[in-house]
């Protein structure tokens, strides 16, 4: 089901202000990709166009071309809706809703896109979460709430909550950044058991995690404060952290700024 | 799970109808709000107007007949003002004193928080029985006369809860930093409270104060049982009875007769003018000390 | 050591004493409303010669007085409730208009519009109702009189404007900016974590206020709701302007009947006796304490609201 994005001269806005320019690049399916880059290089607001979250902003919007396969994401008559359906995302911090147990978590997506019977329902529960190895810690208090999980366990609960609708894509924006050393390695390892399935896409600051998960990765900088941000170079992950194309990455990557 | 979905699908008609039905519902539900507000505000213009004239804000009633038209509420523009006044000077500093308490000194003691509990139970208390509160107390215990005092007492207990919440929200608002570096500097607390904390919380108490006053202006249950009617102009609120321009409003429109509902409307429109002014006035004064949230 | 150089300075014990005086003159007035309603309540209940609280009539000024608080409480619940189901539809919708539907820019000064209600006096409201909404009133209770008149509350022979469906509408307009005020602020702080969350799920605006914003904002309805209530059983002038002042119990809320213990306090404290004051003052006591406990309730559910998100 993993599918391939391309993506054509985006820019996208906040208001006047200009957040990114002028990207391009092809995203493959059934890998990591990864986007690094310093605070506020637009790389989390551009990893929000590509399911169109970015507009759920006031204020915000996007000009250019973004395909999933042969369907453009922005084209006329596209409901945003179904695009987030289809394109999956798991947020910076845990966000389980809190008022629903563990199993009402998991099926809320499937609830909304149609009617399943208790079995199919138990069904998918049990293989989302599963897929999110959460499901050994949690299959004898399903009925709990969703809240009383710790946060890593709440970030696999959101993961499982994703993938429960089975997206082609699976955003992930530092799904680890909330969480404790012990919990992002088995966030790790269960990015890297899902990419046989899906196409994933994660944001992270940490330049250790982006060489141990992905196989591409894109870096991202500004020229400045007030600046767009852009799209500086995108390769093998092993190439952009052995030898880089471009002097910035380099510097990034040593740790000389950001 | 045997149909394998791909691309983007769009949503089933039922959930996108359903969207819609709630969208305008949402839509609805406003400008049904706004029908009432639109109705009153029109006819207490349209009404009101007739009768807005000079001789309406300079005269009393006295000596008006039944039926006559003409008269004025002069009588009762003067007692509101008198007694919205004092109403403010014993509940302003009552108030203003207590959140200081409930910030600076209280620190969630025992008393801070029955309090602090008793000024929402305050908050809650009906009109009509802080009235019956001053009337059992002042005129029948006490055996005072009705007077324009009796009702500001009234207005008074209504306005005191608003003063403490918008002050203690002003006050909790301050930085700590703020007293810190006071404290720093070896000023003692009471000093650190009024010339850095209450300063630097004045617009917004003002505001709140504001919005207590035009909350109370408009008041007519407590009114009627402590003030009384009258016909005439009593510039002492302290003795006899006062007239008050919601009370006006009140006993105008009880008369069956055409020129008394004139009366009713010009008053209501006299009463919705001086509320209104103080309620724009209380956010300009808002709207003023926060140039950076203009757009907000 | 020197103690004097940290001696308290002089302003401080004369401030703190004022401060804390405040705070203890606002609990003795608390206090003092209940002790005095009751100490002039006791007289008037003594030379009562019925029961207080069944007796439906009101005939305190009387030499043999009759009075009881049966017909006046059951108009002021009634009339109160009728006013929450009439403004709660509304209130949550106008409070989802401002908070998750109209444009941002528009959102604060609709807000404003909305508050502007809360600005117009009840007298005024009063008013509006006898001389617009009462005469207004005639025809659509005709037709709820005459096609659902099977429904027990548009039952009845008689159909008047002056009725309680009128008053509860005015009330239900005098409670409205309150109880949407208070959710708007709840709907505003729900998460935009989970509101996110839903979106990303492929949830469409409403299904993401079903699944994010409302049961977040529940808590703070329902005490919203109940503050609303309470204010509508206080509320006096407007309800006495419109109610007919009758004494009896009748779900007919079309017809002529309907009083309420506030509207029985305006209307009969003119021509009120000794007796008849502290009858008036019995009923206010009753008042105070029914919307005590509304209101108290409505604070202990945002009270424990608090301690749900603080955990």
């Amino acid at each position: 089901m993993a599918k391939q994005i391309e993506v054509a001269g985006l820019d996208a806005y906040y208001g006047a202000h200009k957040a990114i320019e002028g990207i391009t690049m092809t995203i493959e399916p059934r890998a990591v990709t990864a986007f690094i880059g310093p605070s506020g290089c637009g790389k989390s607001t551009f990893l929000r166009t590509l399911n169109r979250m970015h507009e759920v902003i006031p204020g915000a919007r996007v000009e250019g071309k973004v395909r999933l396969e042969d369907q453009d994401l922005y084209g006329p008559g596209v409901d945003p809706v179904s695009v987030r359906r289809t394109i999956g995302m798991v947020f910076q911090r845990p966000n389980p809703f809190p008022t629903m147990s563990i199993y009402d978590n998991v099926a809320a997506g499937l609830r909304l896109n149609g009617r399943f019977s208790k079995s199919e329902l138990d069904g998918i529960v049990e293989s989302s979460l599963k897929g999110a190895n959460l499901w050994n810690e949690v299959k004898d208090r399903l009925q709990k709430p969703g809240s009383g999980l710790s946060g890593g366990q709440q970030q696999r609960l959101c993961i499982a909550r994703a993938i429960a609708v089975r997206p082609e894509v699976l955003l992930m924006d530092e799904p680890c950044s909330a969480l404790d050393p012990i919990s992002t390695l088995a966030i790790e390892d269960l990015i890297s058991s899902l990419k046989r399935d899906y196409t994933i896409v994660i944001v992270t600051h940490n330049m250790q995690q982006a060489a141990r998960v992905s196989d591409k990765t894109a870096f991202f900088n500004l020229a400045g404060q007030g600046q767009p941000g852009k799209l500086i170079e995108m390769d093998e992950t092993s190439r952009i952290f052995t030898n880089p194309g471009q002097k910035a990455t380099e510097d990034y990557i040593t740790g000389r700024f950001g | 799970m045997t149909t394998v979905q791909t691309g983007i699908q769009p949503i089933s008609t039922s959930r996108r109808v359903k969207d819609r039905i709630v969208h305008v519902l949402v839509y609805l539900a406003f400008a049904i709000a706004v029908i009432p507000l639109v109705s009153v505000l029109w006819l207490v213009i349209k009404n009101g107007m007739h009768r807005f004239d000079l001789e309406f804000l300079t005269h009393s009633m006295r000596n008006i007949g039944a039926r006559d038209a003409g008269g004025g509420a002069y009588h009762a523009i003067i007692g509101t003002l008198e007694q919205v006044s004092l109403a403010s000077l014993i509940a302003v500093p009552i108030g203003l004193l207590t959140a200081v308490y409930l910030v600076e000194y209280g620190s969630g003691g025992r008393l801070a928080r029955s309090i602090s509990f008793f000024v929402d139970v305050m908050t809650g208390v009906p009109s009509v029985v802080s009235g019956l509160f001053v009337l059992a107390f002042w005129i029948l215990a006490l055996g005072m006369p009705f007077s324009g005092f009796a009702g500001a007492m009234a207005l008074s207990i209504l306005m005191m809860p608003v003063v403490v919440r918008s002050a203690e929200e002003m006050l909790r608002l301050v930085p700590n930093d703020l007293r810190e570096a006071s404290y720093a500097l070896g000023v003692p607390k009471w000093r650190t409270i009024v010339k850095v904390v209450l300063p630097t919380a004045f617009t917004g108490i003002v505001t709140g104060v504001m919005l207590a006053v035009a909350r109370v202006a408009g008041e007519t249950a407590p009114l009627l049982l402590t003030v009384f009617f009258t016909d005439s102009i009593n510039n002492d609120p302290f003795n006899g009875p006062q007239m008050g321009l919601p009370l006006y409003v009140f006993d105008q429109a009880g008369r069956p007769t055409d020129t008394a509902i004139d009366r009713a409307w010009t008053g209501a429109l006299t009463l919705i003018l001086i509320v209104m002014l103080l309620n724009l006035v209380a956010r300009l004064i808002a709207w003023w000390r926060s140039p950076a949230k203009r757009g907000s | 050591m020197r103690r004097s150089a940290f001696r308290r300075s002089r302003g401080d014990v004369p401030f703190r004493f004022a401060s804390t005086g405040a705070g203890i003159v606002l609990l003795g007035i608390m206090a003092a409303i209940g002790v005095f309603l009751i100490v002039r309540a006791v007289p008037a209940l003594q030379a009562n010669t019925s029961h207080f609280l069944t007796e439906k009539t009101w005939n305190p000024n009387a030499v043999e007085p009759v009075f009881g608080i049966g017909a006046l409480a059951f108009g002021t619940v009634l009339s109160s409730f009728l006013a929450l189901v009439i403004a709660m539809p509304v209130a949550i919708g106008v409070a989802l208009f401002i908070s998750h539907y109209a444009p941002r820019r528009l959102a604060a000064i609709l807000g404003y519009v909305i508050d502007l209600l809360a600005a117009v006096p009840s007298v005024v409201y009063g008013l509006w109702g006898v001389v617009f909404l009462v005469p207004f009133m005639r025809g659509p209770s005709e037709f709820l009189n005459t096609y659902f008149g099977w429904i027990p509350l548009f039952g009845g022979d008689q159909v008047v404007g002056k009725s309680m469906l009128t008053a509860s509408i005015v009330l239900a307009i005098m409670i409205l900016p309150i109880i949407a005020a208070i959710s708007r602020e709840v709907f505003l702080q729900a998460p935009k974590m989970q509101e996110e969350a839903a979106l990303a799920l492929g949830a469409t605006r409403w299904e993401m206020i079903r699944m994010a914003v409302l049961p977040f904002g529940r808590p703070g309805v329902i005490s919203a709701a109940m503050l609303g209530l309470g204010r509508a059983m206080g509320e006096t002038i407007a309800v006495a302007l419109i109610l007919p002042a009758t004494f009896g119990i009748s779900f007919q809320i079309l017809g002529p009947n309907g009083n309420s213990i506030a509207a029985n306090i305006a209307n009969g404290f003119g021509e009120a006796t000794d007796t008849g004051r502290g009858a008036l003052i019995a009923s206010g006591l009753v008042l105070f304490l029914i919307t005590l406990v509304v209101n108290m309730g409505a604070r202990l559910v945002i009270a424990r609201r608090k301690e749900f998100t603080r955990a």
